[in-house]
């Protein structure tokens, strides 16, 4: 088994899903001889031919538009839009079409399609390349929004997405495209694509959040643990549909709850952990929650995105205010 | 380029020009607007029937657009794109494509779905606020109408990589409104049809106006066509009330694109007599002697002139050809008024090919309110 990082795990399993199934096509800007600008396609061109993994126009629109397209004849479009902050010409065709195909013809034709994306910020990169976009999506009736923080669980969740019947949205945070390596099987098989995952288990207060302040909450759990504070971590993974049942659970236990996300605070997706944990888990709540989150502000340039993506110094912050709270 | 020094000419100072394309777009027409032949017809023409088919098909959905209308003004149907002036549109399309192409309409491909085998019910039921219109029982995999304008398009070189893909001889047809063609859709669609040469054909339905937007203020262009150069494939106009020459040219566009020729672009000339829908009142922005103008160009009253004047045509079977049209639009009327409202759980159950877990309270909670709801009974 080798050991590889998110982003090798996402070709490992893009080559799986084209080898196994000849309707999977690959496309976008620069994903044939270029490999990706993050290379998340590297060699797919050579190895499944020029007529699978396919160069677009620069064309965002378009790309999502030919994946509505293809997948109503019963390909397995699987589109990569190269920088975050370029996927909004893409929205009109994934909410107006891609989402209600299915809906609006009673099933009669039908979008088994994936945008995947690279998200977030903390690459230096350039203005509108580090967006965190997902509360846009999970707003989106008929998608399923998915966002992986470990190669393991981008491997078996890519996969997953692919071989869903309806369309999905696969944001990859460029952040941690190559910050951790991992053992990871290329035996094909999938993830759900309705589970969060209790990546550690603690007792005083769940940490929640998802794509690369996973691994900040993680730190911080560690942090938390040389003072004796044990810290539930959780990723939520499939932001849409939201398992409900796993941070209900956690928080039942802990009491406590703190959701981090490096997306802007308001109508942020967070809000809706919140609001699910104020509908159902109030009466096991011991504090209010709290959000550690980017704030509502532009993303800055990258001279100061530090400032804007939560750190674990932020995050431990909340967690001594929630736990200070009786 | 070894040629390069003879085909470029050198300018004034440092420029210098290249010529890469020269073009004109051609208008195709063979009966004037009297019903005359202004050529030899095209040869399937000659076949009378196929004639008076295409005439009754036109009839049949200028009778459905008139009930429609009225069922709208009495409050029994939603919102109706009428296609009134625009039938030889439909009708062409119908007898242009094959079952196993995929049509993408607009919203005012009426005649066309028709033809495809969509039921006059399906197209009532649709705008009479019911999804179920747009799961055509006769599938032939005809995209559904399509409302947000010029977003179809792309979706159409989705279908024809889809086709070009697995090696099919198939072929992706595309409507689009001259409004349409101002959409970013538009232009990344027809460009990546021609940068894969893709088995699609657009048909571009220049009805003159784009709600209150005259022709001439959306595009700079002298004409439509001439857009599909841009982008590396032929374009041409046919007059697009002249059933009989856009059928020609559209068929010989598909079959050109099955036979691994490329896309083609047809701007058909056309003028929409009727409001832009039933919630419009063109009066507001267009003069009534333009549309009396163009009302004496309509396609219907053209090809009924002309079978007229052959004798092959009368009004005994005018007379019939209305009452039978009549008489199937009461039917499928009748249909679609006695046709229940689908539960209203169906918002549910066609969302997700199986309903996410998470989601099972809200159906739980809709189905509970209409339970308790009164005359739920009815709506099952």
């Amino acid at each position: 088994m080798a050991e590889v990082t998110l982003v090798e795990a996402i070709n490992l399993a893009l080559a799986h899903a084209l080898g196994a199934d000849p309707n999977v096509v690959v496309f976008g800007e620069d994903v044939g001889v270029n490999g990706g600008v993050f290379r998340a396609t590297e060699g797919l061109q050579r190895r499944f031919g020029a007529d699978r993994v396919l160069d677009t126009p620069l064309a965002e629109g378009l790309i999502a538009g030919l994946a509505v397209g293809m997948a109503t004849q019963g390909l397995r479009p699987v589109a990569e839009i190269q920088f975050s902050g370029f996927i909004y010409p893409a929205v009109d065709q994934i909410v107006n079409h891609a989402a209600r195909l299915r809906n609006r013809t009673r099933g009669r034709l039908t979008c088994p399609m994936v945008l995947r994306a690279p998200c977030g910020g903390g690459i230096h990169a350039p203005e509108h390349h580090s967006e965190s976009n997902e509360a846009l999506f999970a707003h989106v009736p008929g998608l399923r929004v998915v966002i992986p923080s470990s190669p393991a669980r981008a491997y078996g969740l890519l996969l997953a997405a692919i071989r869903d019947p309806d369309p999905v949205i696969f944001l990859e945070p460029a952040r941690i495209y190559r910050l951790i390596r991992q053992e990871v099987a290329d035996d094909g098989a999938a993830l759900p694509l309705d589970a969060a995952y209790v990546l550690r288990d603690g007792g005083d207060i769940s940490l929640v959040s998802w794509g690369a302040a996973v691994l900040d909450c993680l730190a911080a759990a560690e942090l938390l643990a040389a003072e004796g504070i044990g810290a539930e971590v959780i990723d939520v993974a499939t932001l849409k549909p939201l398992d409900s049942a796993t941070l209900l659970d956690s928080v039942a236990k802990t009491g406590r709850c703190v959701i981090v996300h490096e997306a802007a605070r308001t109508a942020g997706f967070g809000a809706e952990v919140a609001a699910v944990l104020a509908e159902a888990g109030l009466a096991s709540l011991l504090a209010p929650v709290r959000r550690v989150t980017g704030y509502d502000t532009v993303m800055p340039l990258y001279r100061n995105e530090q400032a804007y993506i939560p750190d674990v110094a932020r995050i431990v912050a909340a967690v001594r205010e929630s736990l200070q709270f009786s | 380029m070894s040629d390069r020094g003879q085909r470029e000419g050198v300018g004034d100072g440092a420029s210098a020009s290249r010529e890469v394309a020269r073009f004109e777009v051609r208008l195709w027409r063979c009966l004037d607007v009297d019903g005359n032949a202004l050529a030899p017809l095209p040869a399937f023409a000659g076949d009378l029937d196929h004639l008076r088919r295409l005439y009754r098909a036109m009839v049949r959905v200028r009778t459905l657009d008139a009930r429609a209308v009225a069922l709208q003004r009495t409050g029994q149907l939603g919102t109706y794109a009428s296609s009134l002036g625009q039938e030889a549109v439909g009708a062409a399309l119908g007898d242009a494509l094959s079952a196993a192409d995929v049509l993408l309409p607009t919203y005012r491909e009426t005649l066309a779905l028709l033809l495809r085998g969509v039921a006059m019910r399906e197209i009532l039921l649709y705008w009479g606020g019911d999804e179920r219109g747009m799961d055509f029982a006769a599938d032939r995999g005809d995209f559904p109408h399509c409302i947000p304008i010029g977003t179809q398009v792309t979706h159409a070189v989705g279908v024809a990589a889809a086709f070009h893909y697995r090696r099919e001889p198939r072929v992706a047809v595309c409507v689009v409104g001259d409004g349409g063609t101002s959409r970013g859709d538009f232009y990344e669609g027809i460009n990546l049809a021609g940068a894969w040469s893709l088995p699609v054909v657009f048909l571009v339905v220049n009805n003159q106006w784009a709600i209150s937007v005259p022709r001439a203020r959306q595009s700079g262009a002298e004409t439509l066509a001439q857009k599909a150069l841009a982008a590396g494939f032929g374009g041409e106009q046919v007059d697009g009330n002249d059933v009989v020459m856009l059928r020609e040219r559209l068929s010989l566009a598909v079959e050109r694109a099955r036979r691994g020729e490329g896309p083609h672009l047809i701007e058909a000339l056309t003028y929409r007599l009727a409001d832009h829908t039933t919630a419009d009142d063109a009066s507001r922005y267009r003069p009534g002697d333009e549309v009396e103008h163009h009302r004496q160009r309509e396609p219907v009253l053209r090809l009924r002139r002309y079978l007229t004047r052959l004798g092959a045509w009368d009004e005994a079977q005018e007379a019939e050809c209305l009452a039978h049209c009549a008489r199937e639009v009461e039917a499928e009327v009748a249909a679609y008024l006695a046709t229940p409202p689908a539960p209203a759980t169906a918002m549910f159950d066609h969302l997700y090919e199986a309903l996410p877990a998470a989601l099972a309270g809200q159906r739980r909670e809709l189905a509970e309110k209409g339970a308790s709801a009164p005359g739920a009974g009815d709506h099952g």
